[in-house]
């Protein structure tokens, strides 16, 4: 359980996953955040009003997936780093995933990494496709991660080979 | 002797708010510190901040650092003595202060206590190793002087401190082996953990430190799995292999201050420890002595923020500062403070408070 490990369990997950024909349709935000905590820049950070206004700063963010293109504008902002944004429009058998990400040395565009679950478990192997940093992003970095399609809902992290 | 209007002990979050407004107001203030910079905890907070926007969420700890003490230190109205530690409060009204090794002497006639907090520790065989520190300490040292602590850690305490101090070590390049907990549950906010556990960094709920080993440092520890009461359950030990222990247990308010000038003082351990007995203006049983931020009770930064601002605002207030729109600003203040405490997470700060407000 999330409360005992950090790992969401698939019902969490389930609860917030944009739905199969949603996600058939472009790339779109999943906000692993589960606890009502005092925490919103989420919501402000949204441009589309994609995440639905907070009437006490302590609900849990709830991202109108119809609304929300994809952009990773809250990625960013997030203090969690808990929001994601998956494409799995990206290629036939692959899919985009676009991870929140604060560690060095930046991997590099076309790098083969060890794509990781949110257990930090090692499941398979993704590309880098693009790095996006610089001094408005302050720090969190967004990965564009090609992965094969069925781990879209799996890869969150990743470890570059070599790199501990 | 110096004479001020407001003299603020501490300069961290709550009390460079409580300078800002203070001074805002029109009252002159002495802000004393005992580091050589201001900011307090907030300096070595390299992680962006919940809360709420107005309280500067999503922003990172040291950058709001940076924004406060720059605004104080350019405060024509603001005297800023730093190294600077207060040593004692008397009964006639007189602080005495320690800088450059002189005796300062100051009459104030408010007095806010904003010091903060300190690390609690454990008791544990050979708990007094070289290589088992505080968790507040190796963010300082990480962070603030760019030292790693050593190689691989265990993080004992899965608060938030806990947690995000070993996602700043592994951030750091320093290895994080486990972050053990003796609650059945993870403290810190969930975000936080799940943040740590896809680096790698396995949590243990249920889980104390038995031991430490090694012969003049940390070789490595030895840990154990908890019943429901909380007691060891035997042969479930494990041997970890780690040069550096940090402990997480929590934070208490530094209070020697107020306990000298003889406030009314409760133990309640939803703060952290003894706490000053405090009205809704954070007046403490001494008239004319304020309290704001973790020294009135470990909570945090965006609460210190909040706490310091209605301190100074009615410090200043009852030496007859005043503006039109203060009774507003203070509505303000205590509705976002409200706000913020209003939670499940907040839930324990507010068992708390309902014990010492008066
Ligand atoms: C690892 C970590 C992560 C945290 N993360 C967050 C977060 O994400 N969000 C959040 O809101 N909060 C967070 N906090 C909590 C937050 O840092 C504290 O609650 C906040 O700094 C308290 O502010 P303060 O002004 O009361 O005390 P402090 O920041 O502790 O400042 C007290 C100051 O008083 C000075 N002082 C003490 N005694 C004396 C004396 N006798 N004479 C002179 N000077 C003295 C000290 O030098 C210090 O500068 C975190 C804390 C830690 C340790
Ligand atoms: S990805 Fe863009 S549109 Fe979607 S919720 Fe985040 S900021 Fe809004
Ligand atoms: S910003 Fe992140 S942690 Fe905060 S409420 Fe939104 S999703 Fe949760």
């Amino acid at each position: 359980m999330l409360a005992q490990t950090g790992v969401p369990t698939p019902e969490d997950l389930a609860e917030v996953m944009p739905s199969e024909d949603r996600l058939a349709r472009g790339p779109v935000a999943m906000a692993e955040c589960f606890q009502n905590i005092p925490c919103d820049p989420c919501y402000h950070s949204c441009k589309r009003q994609a995440i639905k206004p907070f009437n006490d700063i302590n609900e849990r963010p709830q991202i109108d997936h119809e609304k929300c293109n994809g952009c990773g504008l809250c990625l960013t902002r997030c203090p969690g780093l808990a929001i994601f944004v998956i494409d799995q429009t990206y290629s036939e058998n692959k899919a985009l995933v676009k991870i929140p990400y604060e560690f060095l040395p930046l991997p590099v565009e076309g790098d083969i990494v060890d794509a990781v679950n949110r257990a930090g478990e090692t499941v398979g192997e993704a590309k880098v496709v693009k790095v996006q940093s610089g001094d408005k992003m302050d720090g969190t970095n967004v990965i564009w991660l090609e992965v094969p399609k069925n781990l879209s809902m799996e890869v969150r992290h990743f470890r570059q080979k070599g790199v501990r | 002797m110096r004479q001020t209007e407001i003299c603020i002990i501490g300069g961290g979050p709550a009390g460079l708010t409580a300078a800002l407004k203070a001074a805002a107001l029109g009252a002159e203030v002495t802000l004393v510190d005992r580091n050589d910079y201001l900011g307090g905890q907030l300096i070595k907070q390299t992680h962006r901040f919940f809360g709420s926007k107005e309280q500067r969420a999503s922003e990172r700890g040291i950058s709001i650092a940076k924004e406060l003490a720059d605004a104080v230190e350019s405060n024509k109205k603001i005297n800023v003595l730093k190294k600077a530690t207060a040593l004692g409060y008397y009964k006639d009204g007189v602080l005495l202060v320690e800088q450059d090794e002189k005796i300062i002497k100051i009459k104030p006639k408010k007095l806010i206590v904003a010091t903060g907090g300190a690390e609690k520790t454990l008791l544990f065989p050979n708990n007094d190793l070289p290589g088992i520190y505080g968790a507040g300490a190796v963010q300082t040292l990480v962070n603030v002087f760019g030292v790693k602590p050593g190689n691989k850690v265990l993080m004992v305490g899965a608060g938030n401190i806990g947690v995000i101090v070993s996602y700043q070590l592994l951030q750091a390049g320093v290895e994080v082996a486990a972050i053990i907990e003796a609650a059945p549950q993870i403290g810190s906010y969930w975000v936080h953990a799940s943040k740590v556990v896809r680096a790698g960094v396995p949590i243990y709920t249920r889980h104390t430190i038995k031991r430490a080993w090694g012969d003049t440092e940390v070789e490595g520890a030895t840990i154990v799995e908890l019943d429901d009461n909380w007691q060891p359950i035997e042969g479930s030990e494990k041997d970890l292999d780690v040069d550096v222990i940090c402990l997480s247990v929590g934070l208490s308010p530094l209070t020697e201050l107020l306990w000298q000038a003889g406030c009314q003082m409760k133990y309640v351990p939803e703060l952290g420890g003894h706490v000053p007995l405090r009205n809704e203006n954070l007046e403490t049983t001494v008239p004319g002595i304020y309290t704001a931020g973790d020294a009135a009770g470990i909570e945090e930064a965006s609460a210190a923020m909040m706490e310091g601002a209605l301190a100074g605002i009615n410090a200043a207030h009852s030496l007859g500062y005043d503006a039109p729109d203060l009774n507003k600003q203070k509505e303000k203040i205590l509705m976002e403070l409200t706000g913020l405490r209003s939670g499940p997470v907040g839930e324990k700060i507010r068992r708390g408070l309902a014990k010492v407000t008066c």
